[in-house]
């Protein structure tokens, strides 16, 4: 076999092999760092002009200079962004949204994926699956009942929810949870029995269960789908461009696109830093905490 | 079971309907009814519900008062920008998801291939569109695609080729819509490949090059075969997520030129919200659930099939 193996290459492949396969893997070195270097470029290309529009004046950002470079460095649109109210504001909105909407979003998804993965009910794994298809359900579909649902509730009880920037604490979490949720049921089943079982020999209830065995095993899924959890709060932008509209009530991305950019006069440099300060906590807790991040984002369609 | 064998044998008469209370609060079944019960409601009132509702205001008339049955379909049906934006929203998912698909394959066996050592710092890098929030970026795009001052432009300018306009001809329009999607959406890819590149056993690679399979052989009787599964699921995901879209045509193009960019999640907010008429917005947004109920079917079937194989 090998003989007629070794014949058959042999009599396709005229040159000698040897030394060939180093020299392939060179060249394929060579060109995948290209290709990367190439594709780096063009990934970084928004966030990097961002920067550099940033650090510019209006007068440079409408002169007829090279746009790609800075003349006359400043910190004034970073200054008159950090000092006015309203930009602080929306950070604070989406600042105090994000946080509570983490918060709610772990409270309610650690243990309904506790009860879910360990203690088999009747229709459990039904409603595993059905928490997933729930994630599925994009916002684009959920935003017009919603208004509508608001309104309704409105003339029943008197509560006002439309433009109150607190409403998105209870519809982010429709966003956050089942996926959470999801994240944590993987988690959770990848934990041997035995753990639990010798916890529950030992006289633990299911609470001490959760508390002091499962959380602290599981806690790289927990930073996960906390970090998953913040960047979507953070980055929403349909529900408060649809449920919010007066400017206190804006976070961070509507605000910046309904306030800074006046009808017609765009002022990019103001837009820019505005937009990267934006950028800046998500791209802060993923410099630091990468691993986490991407295991979050893989765990939802490899484990399961 | 270990929990009732735990349980003190010796009640007392008087407390026995409290205690049979407090058993059943001790059950296992009810403890877990108990702890997923807020996820339930959440479901079942903020997802489920609207869901649901959207169906019935699919069926009123623009006041909401009065039942029109198909009414709302029937006049969509008849308006050309409709039809428009059918056509709008399958181009842009479709081909944004194979873009996003070909150029996370690529990228991610480009990482795949360099050293080990120098991975991590790539793979931190390429991800960074992903990580920035879509509005924030899509700003950076749309300053980008300036009609006046496009970076873009000042560069094709050296080279001698015209102004093109990014976003304000039709077919540019789409195109730059499209661009921006598949520039955000392509690291998810890229990471996804990655991991899957990662758990394909290397001596199968071995056994390929013995054989003396060629590079396209072992793309194709190897890594492909090993990869099918995250091919699939990352593309289902990624193609109900582009198609329910709102943030980047939102913001880059606002549906124009002449409504030539809108997707199903921005005409329907155009009519709902900004048009005031919620049921016709509604109506639109239901289109979308088709094509999201065949993803998610295909979806399903592939977790339910692992789910079986472990």
């Amino acid at each position: 076999m090998a003989n007629v193996a070794t014949m058959d290459a042999g009599a396709r492949v005229s040159r000698p092999k040897y030394g060939s396969i180093s020299h392939d893997r060179r060249w394929a070195l060579r060109w995948s760092y290209f290709f990367l270097v190439l594709f780096a470029i063009f990934f970084l290309m928004p966030p990097v002009y961002m920067l550099i529009t940033s650090l510019k004046t209006s007068a440079e950002i409408s002169a007829e200079t090279n746009p790609w470079w800075v003349y006359h460095p400043t910190l004034a649109n970073y200054v008159e962004l950090l000092t006015s109210p309203i930009y602080l504001t929306f950070f604070r909105n989406s600042a105090i949204v994000s946080a509570v909407v983490v918060a709610i979003t772990m409270l309610i998804a650690v243990p309904a994926a506790f009860a879910l993965s360990r203690m088999r009910f009747w229709g459990s794994t039904v409603l595993a699956t059905g928490v997933f298809l729930t994630y599925l359900i994009p916002e684009t579909l959920l935003f017009l009942p919603l208004f509508k649902m608001f309104a309704v509730f409105n003339e029943w009880t008197g509560i006002e929810l439309i433009n109150r920037w607190w409403v998105l604490l209870i519809i982010y979490p429709t966003l956050t949870v089942p996926f959470a949720t999801w994240v944590m049921i993987g988690y959770f089943a990848s934990i041997p029995k035995e753990l639990d079982e010798a916890a529950l020999m030992d006289g633990a209830n299911y609470r001490q269960i959760l508390l002091k065995v499962f959380i602290p095993v599981a806690l790289p899924g927990l930073i996960a789908a906390t970090i998953f959890a913040f960047t979507v709060s953070w980055a929403q932008f349909l529900y408060p461009l649809a449920f919010t509209t007066s400017a206190d009530q804006l976070v961070l991305p509507v605000g910046i696109i309904t306030t800074l950019i006046k009808g017609d006069v765009f002022n990019w440099g103001q837009i820019m830093t505005g937009a990267l300060l934006g950028a800046a906590p998500p791209l802060i807790i993923y410099a630091f905490l990468m691993d986490y991040y991407i295991a979050g984002l893989t765990a939802g369609a490899t484990k399961g | 079971m270990v929990d009732a064998a735990l349980e003190s044998p010796a009640i007392r008469p008087v407390a026995r309907r409290r205690a049979g209370l407090h058993r059943a609060m001790q059950r296992k079944s009810t403890i877990a009814f108990f702890m997923t019960l807020p996820l339930l409601l959440l479901i079942a009132l903020l997802v489920l519900y609207p869901a649901l509702y959207s169906l019935h205001l699919a069926t009123l008339n623009k006041s909401m008062e009065r039942f029109v049955g198909f009414g709302n379909f029937t006049f969509l049906f008849k308006r050309e920008t409709f039809w428009m934006v059918v056509q709008q929203s399958c181009i842009f998912a479709i081909t944004a998801v194979i873009f996003k698909a070909i150029i996370g394959f690529f990228v991610a066996h480009f990482v795949h291939n360099i050293p080990s050592k120098g991975q991590r710092k790539w793979r931190g890098m390429l991800l960074v569109p992903w990580v920035i929030p879509p509005a924030m970026s899509t700003l950076a795009w749309l300053w980008l695609f300036d009609p006046s001052y496009s970076a873009f432009n000042w560069i094709l300018a050296i080279f001698g080729i015209g102004p093109v306009p990014w976003t304000g001809d039709a077919y540019w329009a789409r195109f730059s819509v499209i661009l921006v999607n598949v520039w955000i959406g392509a690291p998810f890819f890229m990471i996804m490949y990655l991991a899957a590149l990662k758990s394909v056993p290397e001596q199968l690679y071995e056994a390929a090059a013995i054989d003396g399979a060629n590079w396209w052989q072992r793309m194709w009787y190897v890594t492909l075969p090993m990869m099918r599964n995250i091919i699939a699921i990352t593309a289902l995901f990624s193609l109900i997520v582009t198609f329910a879209n709102f943030d980047i045509v939102r913001i880059l193009t606002q549906g124009g030129p002449i409504d030539r960019t809108h997707v199903f999640a921005t005409w329907s907010f155009w009519l709902g919200i900004q048009g005031g008429d919620i049921p016709l917005g509604a109506s639109v947004s239901l289109f979308m659930v088709p094509i999201l109920t065949v993803a998610a079917i295909f979806i399903l079937r592939d977790i339910h099939r692992r789910g079986n194989e472990s």
